[in-house]
């Protein structure tokens, strides 16, 4: 559990974290380092310079703008567990916030950082996809903002280019009377999810459906999506949301669930999701 | 705190607790020696490949690289012996390959070591060892045993044909046994495979050894259950060094689960290797390294079939087992699956023929030990299993079936004990007691009732018994002997009086979380009628213990303590003649009481300190009494003891997703007169923890490659407190007639009992719903569980 020797260096802003990334070297951010240093001690990942974000002000807090919740990305899990706009406005990020790691995790560990690491099994990014949350990147030729369901792309792999930083994520306010829920099974040694399912129900009669620890990376679920959006959930909608989920999918499987397992657990879930939004 | 006779039975908060909570234990790797340096191994990365060769060029030119060893330098030591002898059927001696201390020919497991790196820092050690360029050619490989004995399988070792070590069988001719079951009215047959875990302890292995030039002494502090026996295998049969040259300290040592029992190639290539380069070296392992290199427990793949009567009466058990070994024979391997298993198989039931017969087999993964229970929790699941299957299958309570075949309540004293069909001889017991117990805690009709109205609102509640013996207090050295161990198992204890009447007893059990300071300190405060604050247990290092044969298997207390009351009963002895020359009496006349040694029948008295002052300073004193109050005594059992109960799990399993809440454990445990009634209940808890850890949670995957597929805890899943509810414990006393505390020990009560009773438990829920299951691998996950579902319903 030894890491090979690294450089460290702390910055205090989000300008001098972009230096020292494009000063060369392979710099690597170091935000709750609650994933990369275990992968580091491996020696699964030998950075030769880690640039520690941790303590940079302006990417901590979370704040109401334009009717969106911003959350700064280097806000940990457990300050988003006892937020009061998230309580009131993103009831559902507050609920897996709560089923993030243990106390020590989330007193550390960070959206942004999670979401960067895009860690097939994580939390967050079915809670972002599912919010329909945009994610805001800066780099050192200027910012841009991705859209969460553009963000990821493959296992442990996103959009974020190697020379940027993501800062927030700005996630709609629900309109009044929607409703939401983070349901997931978790992998019993690791407590990570096998399945994770958030849905958000808005009074327009759209439903997202996003999951997470299915597959290489979390993905909203057009198929479902489409099967129950609009619809009165009866019996037969439901039978046809849980036919019509995770169809076209890559499905992971490991020693706790197969494939076909976990397929099956994501239908189980996605139907305990829905009748929580009902 | 109180000081006299009432010590025993107390629950005495435990004594070394302060230093272990408060963060001020003293592990191996908390000893920095001067010149201390650093050593870490380079492990083979295949399961089976051959060593082309080794290039140490970059790596020695590493910076802070003090030495590299390989196997060519070691080639001419020893390997690690094994401690337990396994004859085959035909009397052949087992097949013993040598465990080399740094393998030369070929790696024969993912984690066998190939070369070591030794360096001024850990880091340095860890970063040249990566540097260590060894060229395997990778060859076929074999991790299952029931299959590493079929033609053409891969083989281990050159010098057993077909990966048998040996093969063996215990208990009556086997015709007669086939005769009984074809005569059965119902044969119930279960084929099944008791997992592979990894022991987990939470400090890892760990040692740091150094030399003295000048005394020409080694000093070796080890993460061990048993400083003693890891001296005498090293020095006598690897390293060839004289023993009193070396000391051994086993100092705090954090859990062991009899993982630290053994002697590993490490401990023995550390103290060779100091001597070389001058300067202590010291190796702790990463946990990954702890997984792939402490020796595993359990891995059989079982048949087995038990023949009942019309009336459910057991008329013969056949059982045939393939053992897993792994790659080379740990210090007592062979013993675990013949004669800790296969004794066993009588369990509390009357069954008048067993015959069992046991292939042990090498494959290319992580040696194979003692595990707690070692051997007994397989036999346990074994029968228990058997005994619910039957029931199920015979549509009878599983709790009545039992109940008719247990043996009738013995005390070993009034009635003899009980000659079992497979080699021992039961001390005493009450076997109805504690089933009787445990289903009053549950409530058992209403529990049915319950069960009954789940089925039909959906939902699935089981229950699941496990009524257990096992043979523990590991001893007698004839007896041991005669089945193959090639060394003794008495214990030593001495009793140390010092002048001011303070006591420093000496023991050579060893405690890695047992509480020995405490227990033992209780036992001796009882006897002498003096405060526990006046006493000291002192354990774990050669140069102050005589002997010792360390702990395990349960025998702290029933062989170690013992050992201690004989040489408290021997202090007594000669300070009744002390203290009845100071009052001018005859010893024979007096006696010792609440610390206070008094002619019979007077109020002449003379207390315990005063009686030890007297002894340091003999001025007024027998004369054909030699000076001084300090005795030692070797103590070798009559029998091994005997402890039994019964453990019942009652479970919920989620009917969509096959997820299984443990909901209640109900513990009745026998283990004899209890000294200390909490650290008996916390050796339960821990137990059954780990019991149902095996039964959940727990299991060492292999690949087809060897590859351990889940060396992290982020995938091997051990239970945590949110997995359990409150544990329901209870205690029944039938003490053991042949030691003089009538204790029988806890250490291993909890892992023995508690694995079948939730598999039981669960599978009686999928019974419920109509899924007449006859087993689910463990351990069971959700997927395991939700697949035996899948299976067609009976109603």
């Amino acid at each position: 559990m030894i890491p090979v020797a690294f450089e460290y260096k702390k910055v205090s802003s989000v300008e001098e974290a972009l230096t020292s990334l494009a000063s060369g070297g392979e710099g690597k951010l170091l935000a709750g380092g609650y994933s990369l240093i275990p992968a580091m001690k491996l020696r699964l990942n030998q950075p030769a310079l880690l640039i520690d974000i941790g303590d940079i002000p302006a990417l901590k807090g979370i704040r109401e703008e334009d009717g969106e919740i911003v959350i700064n990305a280097g806000t940990t899990h457990n300050d988003i567990l006892h937020n009061d706009l998230i309580q009131q406005h993103l009831p559902f990020f507050h609920e897996a916030a709560k089923m993030i790691g243990d106390e020590q995790v989330r007193n550390r560990g960070t959206m942004g950082g999670s979401l960067a690491h895009a860690d097939p099994a994580a939390d967050w990014p079915a809670l972002v996809l599912a919010a329909d949350a945009n994610i805001e990147l800066a780099g050192t030729s200027g910012k841009r903002t991705l859209k969460a369901t553009e963000f990821f792309t493959g296992l442990f792999s996103t959009e974020l280019q190697e020379n940027e930083i993501i800062t927030a994520i700005r996630v709609p306010i629900p309109a009044e009377g929607s409703k939401s829920v983070y349901l997931k099974f978790e992998n019993p040694a690791s407590r990570f999810a096998i399945v994770g399912c958030a849905v958000l129900r808005l009074p327009d009669g759209r439903i997202n459906i996003a999951f997470t620890g299915v597959a290489d990376f979390a993905f909203r679920d057009a198929g479902a999506e489409k099967a129950v959006s609009g619809k009165t959930m009866d019996d037969a909608a439901m039978q046809e949301a849980q036919t019509a989920a995770v169809v076209g999918v890559d499905i992971l499987s490991d020693n706790f669930a197969s494939a076909e397992y976990r397929k099956h657990l994501a239908k189980v879930y996605l139907k305990r999701a829905l009748q929580a939004v009902m | 705190m109180s000081t006299t006779n009432g010590m025993i039975g107390k629950s005495v908060k435990r004594v070394e607790d302060k230093r272990f909570i408060t963060g001020k234990g003293r592990y191996t790797d908390d000893i920095v020696l001067p010149l201390q340096t650093y050593a870490c191994f380079v492990r083979s990365p295949y399961a089976h490949a051959k060593i082309v060769g080794v290039d140490l060029e970059v790596a020695k030119a590493m910076p802070g690289v003090v030495a590299i060893y390989t196997g060519a330098d070691v080639a001419a030591i020893n390997g690690v012996p094994c401690g337990w002898q396994v004859n085959f059927k035909n009397g052949d001696t087992m097949k013993e390959p040598k465990h080399a201390l740094l393998v030369e020919d070929k790696a024969r497991y993912v984690g066998d070591a190939v070369a070591v790196v030794i360096a001024e820092t850990r880091e340095q050690a860890k970063d040249a060892a990566q540097m260590v360029l060894v060229d395997y050619e990778e060859l076929p490989v074999t991790v299952d045993a029931a299959k590493a004995v079929k033609p053409g399988a891969p083989l281990v070792h050159d010098l057993a044909p077909n990966n048998i070590c040996f093969d063996w069988e215990l208990g009556n001719p086997k015709e007669e046994v086939d005769q009984a079951l074809a005569d059965a009215a119902h044969l119930t047959t279960l084929e099944f495979v008791n997992q592979r875990v990894v022991p987990n302890a939470i400090e890892p292995r760990s040692y740091n050894a150094a030399y003295d030039a000048v005394s020409e002494k080694y000093t070796l502090y080890t993460s061990t259950q048993n400083p003693h026996v890891i001296r005498l295998l090293m020095c006598a049969f690897v390293l060839g060094i004289p023993e009193h040259k070396v000391r051994v300290v086993g100092p705090d040592v954090g859990g062991g689960f009899g993982s630290k029992i053994f002697h590993y190639p490490e401990e023995a290539l550390l103290t060779w290797a100091t001597k070389n380069i001058n300067r202590p070296i010291k190796w702790t392992a990463e946990r990954t390294e702890s997984f792939l290199t402490d020796a595993h427990g359990r891995d059989h793949v079982t048949k087995a079939e038990m023949g009942f009567d019309t009336t459910g009466k057991i008329l013969g058990l056949r059982v045939k087992t393939y053992a897993n070994l792994g790659a080379y024979l740990s210090t007592f391997g062979p013993c675990v699956p013949t004669y800790l298993h296969g004794t066993l198989l009588q369990g509390l039931y009357t069954t008048p023929k067993i015959n069992v017969d046991v292939t042990g087999v090498f494959t290319n993964t992580t040696p194979v030990d003692a595990y707690r229970g070692a051997g007994r929790p397989e036999a346990t699941y074994l029968l228990e299993r058997l005994m619910d299957l039957a029931a199920h299958e015979m549509e009878m309570d599983p709790a009545e079936l039992r109940l008719r075949n247990f043996i009738p309540p013995f005390d070993g004293v009034e009635q003899p004990g009980f000659q079992t069909q497979v080699a021992l001889q039961y001390d005493s017991g009450n076997y109805e007691g504690v089933l009787t117990k445990g289903l009053e805690m549950l409530g058992y009709k209403e529990f049915r009732q319950k069960q009954q109205e789940a089925a039909q609102n959906g939902k699935l509640l089981g229950v699941g018994f496990s009524t257990y013996i096992e043979a523990c207090g590991i001893a007698p050295s004839a007896v041991v002997g005669s089945l193959g161990a090639r060394a003794g198992l008495f214990e030593v204890g001495q009793v140390r009086v010092q002048p001011t009447g303070k006591v420093s007893v000496f023991t050579g059990s060893h405690a890695h979380g047992q509480g020995h300071e405490t227990t033992f300190a209780q036992v001796v405060a009882s006897k002498l009628g003096i405060p526990m604050e006046d006493i000291d247990i002192v354990h774990g290092d050669t140069d102050s213990v005589a002997f010792g044969m360390g702990t395990y298997g349960s025998r702290s207390l029933a062989v170690g303590g013992s050992a201690i009351i004989r040489s408290l009963e021997k202090i007594i002895e000669k300070g009744k003649k002390i203290a009845a020359h100071r009052l001018e009496a005859n010893a024979d006349d007096m006696e010792f009481e609440h610390g206070q040694f008094t002619v019979k029948g007077t109020d002449k008295s003379v207390s315990f300190g005063d009686v030890a002052l007297t002894a340091y300073v003999p001025h007024i004193y027998p004369k054909d009494l030699e000076p001084g109050l300090d005795f030692s005594s070797f103590y070798d059992p009559a029998n091994f003891t005997y402890p039994f109960g019964c453990h019942i799990a009652v479970v919920e399993v989620e009917k969509d997703t096959g997820k299984v809440a443990l909901q209640r454990f109900i513990a009745v445990d026998d283990v004899g007169n209890i000294i200390n009634p909490m650290i008996v209940e916390g050796q339960i808890h821990g137990g059954v923890a780990q019991g149902v850890g095996q039964a959940l949670f727990e299991g060492a995957e292999y690949d087809s490659n060897g590859q351990l597929t889940n060396a992290t805890y982020m995938d091997y899943c051990m239970p945590r407190a949110d997995d359990f509810p409150l544990f329901e414990t209870a205690t029944q006393v039938t003490p053991c007639p042949h030691n003089p505390l009538g204790v029988k020990g806890a250490g291993e009560a909890g892992t023995i009992g508690s694995t079948p009773a939730v598999v039981n438990a669960v599978i009686d829920a999928l019974w419920s719903g109509g899924h007449q299951v006859k087993d689910i691998r463990m351990p069971l996950t959700s997927e395991r569980v939700w697949r035996a579902m899948q299976t067609p319903v009976n109603t």
